[in-house]
């Protein structure tokens, strides 16, 4: 069944038109005029009108996340090739012998020609197998699991705390534009943007865990410890790692809001005779989110990113330690691996956030 | 209620903890994560950090003056043409896995090392053993191709550990040895622990139960994790900077002492102008070390005048040879031909020592007259490629952490590209020499040597600035050996 079957009303031409009168569509239930407008289509009608638009959504977006994805692992094995250092010689240091480095070359498999390790990599890969480190000697998978559960709960409590910040302060600025929360957002904002994460570590550390003791200077005791402790350890660091992207979506929460309240159907509502707060709540903020959550899904890199400093400054062992660790050690396994899951969980987070646009933006949602 | 609960709590509490027992469980921190815990067959000094002494044990052990001491052997002879090496091993010896240590072992390890396959770094140790025989399970006799002057001392190297033919394959992530203490388990990234070995060979020695070694790469963060009491001592601390508010606070011990480490900078000597004695004269004259340790390391660190560590017996002063002395240092650059300048670059790697220390040595250049433009490298990866690979630098700095390492201007093809057959010879025949008095004649005059032909400017012996709880006690404060033994550490109440 088609979308023309269920909803008679639009014509084909209208809706292959949709990206471009999205504005235009962005207001129609407005004209509705209840404060219940915002559930425009019926449940029936919108579960009917999501698979074609986003079934194509979704593969052209997939299609593009799998060639991305060959394209940076294609990239980051010849960035890796031409990067200076000899594995065998680090591990064996200044005084090991050329016959000693030799057998370790081969034990490593780095005697084999470029191509034959590329396609050796990606088709492990593939099967699910991302090799064995050259420092740590056990499996890569094995590894990165482990430091998955520090650098994930670090970056998604982080994300937590970023937004649980930005959102209402946010908001609460552009509510009383100019008012005194808004100046000391604004405020909040300037000093979150200029100060670098891991400035903020090393001051949280002397603070909390130097002075008041309340929690460790750094390190993590394992989840074995209980959650306690474990959310203990990651709370000062996530804190840290979230001030500064808190500060960058506070702004754009607060511009974006602004710009919504400044919009005629915002007036139009208003005029229509509903209060302010309801306004604020079911048209202002609704709309506010997209430009936030685009934001959001850039961010996220950074979050990804900023924890290689914060989980230095707290000693975390984390992802993006062993990333630091194994690019000095030219573990050249490990950092492939490391490069390429970073680079993917950027990719998928964009593709998710593409598609998150489309069940956010009340404008294509009532598009259909 | 909820206040008389908190009192019965803080009481309950009170009457638990045992009054004044001595603890008994150590946290060590690192700046370095040792990759992989099997000494033998990589060469990180992270590795022997944690292993050495600990895990594992060799025939003989160094001691932390630098003495070779009986270990697994308890003694030994040398023939006197010194070709021949009979140890006697001690008795009653156990892996942690339970298996009994006897000559098998110790033939097994050290013909692993040896193998044409085996990746340990420092094989040349082994080069000189014509054969191991196990007359009996307490008897090894070693027989040496040429003689070895420093044969017992590298035993106690990590890099001669005896291994157990049943778990050599696995010691890189489950270390099975004879020493003290038992893996337990490496959170990685974060820490290793060791537990006592119950049935270690002389337990009364052993006074700690759990040994844990963190790992802590931020110089603020190893000093965080000290202030708060995360970790109880820091063999080597990463800040220098911060190291004299340690020696002021009475709650900590604060000792710099020396580790194997030379300083030096070293030239490209077959490349112009570093071909001129003059030139490598002139530049060790420019150079203040006194100035440059104070700017480089907080005043810490020994001045060293050729390449050898004041931590062995056999140490003579250098410093005097080739002085702090701007006019001479131009004179001497005139007379080679450099009166109106020179132009030269130093390839400087990342860490502190090393960078400031460029910086520091590029100022006191410029004040004879030569421009020294600093070049940053990374450590060790393009360092090991672009200057001690493919030597394509004119000058560079680093630290030479291996002990007894005096040799590496008597290879061919070394970095330095320093030939001097006299040299040679002579590093050639102390290697030989057994007569420990003789021996260390010899090295007197290869030091002398090098601080007079200056084939590196030799700067200073970097630090051990290692922190601890003053209740602490039997921490070493020199590391003559790259070493963290806390066999015999306890804490005093």
């Amino acid at each position: 069944m088609t979308v023309k079957d269920v909803i008679p009303g639009r014509s084909a031409a209208e809706r292959k038109g949709v990206h471009s009168h999205t504005l235009r569509y962005g207001s129609p239930s407005l004209a509705c005029g209840s404060p219940g407008m915002t559930q425009p289509l019926p449940a029936r009608g919108r579960e009917k009108a999501w698979p074609k638009h986003m079934l194509r959504l979704v593969l052209s977006r997939l299609v593009s996340l799998v060639v991305t994805l060959l394209f940076v692992s294609l990239a980051i094995f010849l960035i890796l090739e031409v990067l200076p250092g000899d594995p065998a010689a680090i591990m064996l240091g200044t005084s090991a012998r050329e016959d000693t480095l030799a057998a370790l070359r081969q034990e490593l498999g780095l005697d084999q020609p470029a191509l034959l390790r590329y396609l050796y990599w990606v088709g492990g890969i593939l099967q699910g197998d991302l090799g064995t480190s050259i420092t740590y000697k056990m499996p890569v998978s094995t590894l990165v699991a482990e430091r998955m559960n520090v650098t994930l709960p670090l970056s998604l409590l982080a994300i937590l705390i970023s937004t649980a910040l930005a959102l209402p302060l946010g908001v609460a600025a552009a509510a009383r534009r100019d008012g005194p929360v808004d100046r000391a957002v604004l405020v909040f904002s300037q000093l979150g943007v200029a100060v670098p994460n891991f400035w903020i570590g090393l001051l949280f550390i002397l603070f909390f865990s130097t002075w008041l003791g309340w929690f460790p200077a750094g390190g993590f005791p394992g989840w074995s410890a209980g959650i306690g402790p474990a959310l203990q350890a990651l709370l000062l660091p996530a804190v840290a790692l979230a001030l500064p992207q808190a500060a960058v979506l506070t702004r754009v929460t607060r511009s974006a809001t602004l710009e919504v309240i400044g919009a005629d159907f915002v007036r139009t509502a208003r005029a229509k005779g509903v209060d302010k707060g309801s306004t604020l709540r079911r048209h202002v903020v609704p709309n506010a989110l997209i430009p936030v959550t685009t934001i959001l899904g850039l961010q996220l890199s950074f979050f990804f990113g900023g924890a290689i400093l914060v989980e230095n400054v707290f000693n975390l062992p984390g992802l993006g330690r062993l990333a630091y660790q194994a690019l000095n050690q030219r573990d050249l396994v490990v950092i492939k691996d490391i490069v390429l899951i970073f680079s993917g969980l950027v990719i998928v987070v964009n593709f998710l956030v593409d598609i998150g646009y489309a069940i956010l933006d009340p404008r294509l949602r009532g598009r259909s | 209620m909820t206040k008389r609960l908190l009192t019965a709590a803080l009481l309950l509490s009170v009457s638990v903890i045992p009054a004044f027992a001595a603890k008994t469980s150590l946290v060590v921190g690192m700046p370095i994560e040792p990759p992989g815990l099997d000494p033998t067959v990589a060469a990180p000094v992270a590795i022997r950090e944690v292993t050495l002494a600990n895990l594992y044990e060799g025939l003989v052990r160094i001691d932390r003056t630098g003495k070779v001491q009986p270990l697994l052997a308890k003694s030994w002879e040398v023939s006197p043409d010194g070709l021949t090496y009979t140890f006697r091993l001690q008795e009653g010896v156990k892996f942690h896995d339970g298996t009994t240590f006897d000559s098998a072992d110790v033939k097994f390890a050290f013909d692993r090392a040896r193998d044409p396959k085996s990746t340990n770094a420092q094989k040349q140790i082994f080069a000189p053993i014509e054969s191991i025989e196990t007359p009996d399970p307490q008897t090894v006799v070693i027989k040496l191709k040429n003689p070895s002057g420093n044969f017992l001392t590298y035993l106690g190297w990590g890099d001669a550990v005896i291994v157990a033919p049943e778990t050599a394959a696995t010691n890189a992530s489950n270390p099975v040895g004879t020493g003290p203490f038992k893996f337990k388990t490496w959170t990685r990234g974060d820490r290793v622990e060791l537990t006592k070995n119950p049935d270690y060979w002389q337990k009364d020695k052993v006074k700690l139960e759990n040994v844990t070694f963190r790992f802590i790469s931020d110089a603020q963060a190893q000093v965080a994790a000290l202030r708060a009491g995360d970790v109880d001592a820091f063999p080597n601390l990463g800040a220098p900077e911060l190291f004299a508010e340690f020696q002021k606070d009475n709650r900590f011990k604060a000792v710099a002492g020396n580790t194997e480490g030379e300083t030096v900078a070293g030239m490209n000597n077959t490349k112009k102008p570093f071909d001129d004695v003059r030139v490598r004269r002139a530049l060790m004259h420019a150079i203040d070390r006194k100035t440059l340790i104070e700017g480089a390391y907080s005043g810490f660190g020994t001045p060293i005048g050729s390449f050898f560590s004041p931590n062995h017996p056999a140490y003579v002063d250098m410093t005097g040879a080739v002085p702090y002395d701007p006019a001479k240092a131009k004179a001497l650059l005139k007379e080679a031909g450099y009166g109106d300048g020179l132009s030269i670059t130093i390839k400087a790697p990342q860490m502190a020592y090393a960078s400031r220390s460029a910086e520091l040595i590029a100022a006191m250049l410029s004040e004879v007259g030569v421009e020294l433009k600093i070049i940053p490298t990374e450590f060790p990866a393009k360092w090991i490629e672009e200057v001690f690979k493919n030597k394509d630098y004119d000058v560079t700095i680093v630290s030479h952490t291996e002990p007894l390492d005096i040799d590496i201007f008597a290879r061919d093809n070394y970095y330095f590209n320093y030939k001097n057959d006299k040299f040679k010879q002579l590093i050639a025949d102390a290697a030989k020499t057994t007569d420990e008095k003789a021996r260390f004649a010899k090295y007197a005059e290869a030091q002398k040597i090098l601080a007079e032909d200056v084939p590196a400017l030799f700067l200073f012996q970097l630090p051990k600035l290692g922190v601890w709880n003053a209740k602490l006690q039997g921490l070493w404060e020199n590391s003559p050996i790259p070493v963290n033994d806390v066999t015999e550490v306890s804490w005093t109440e």
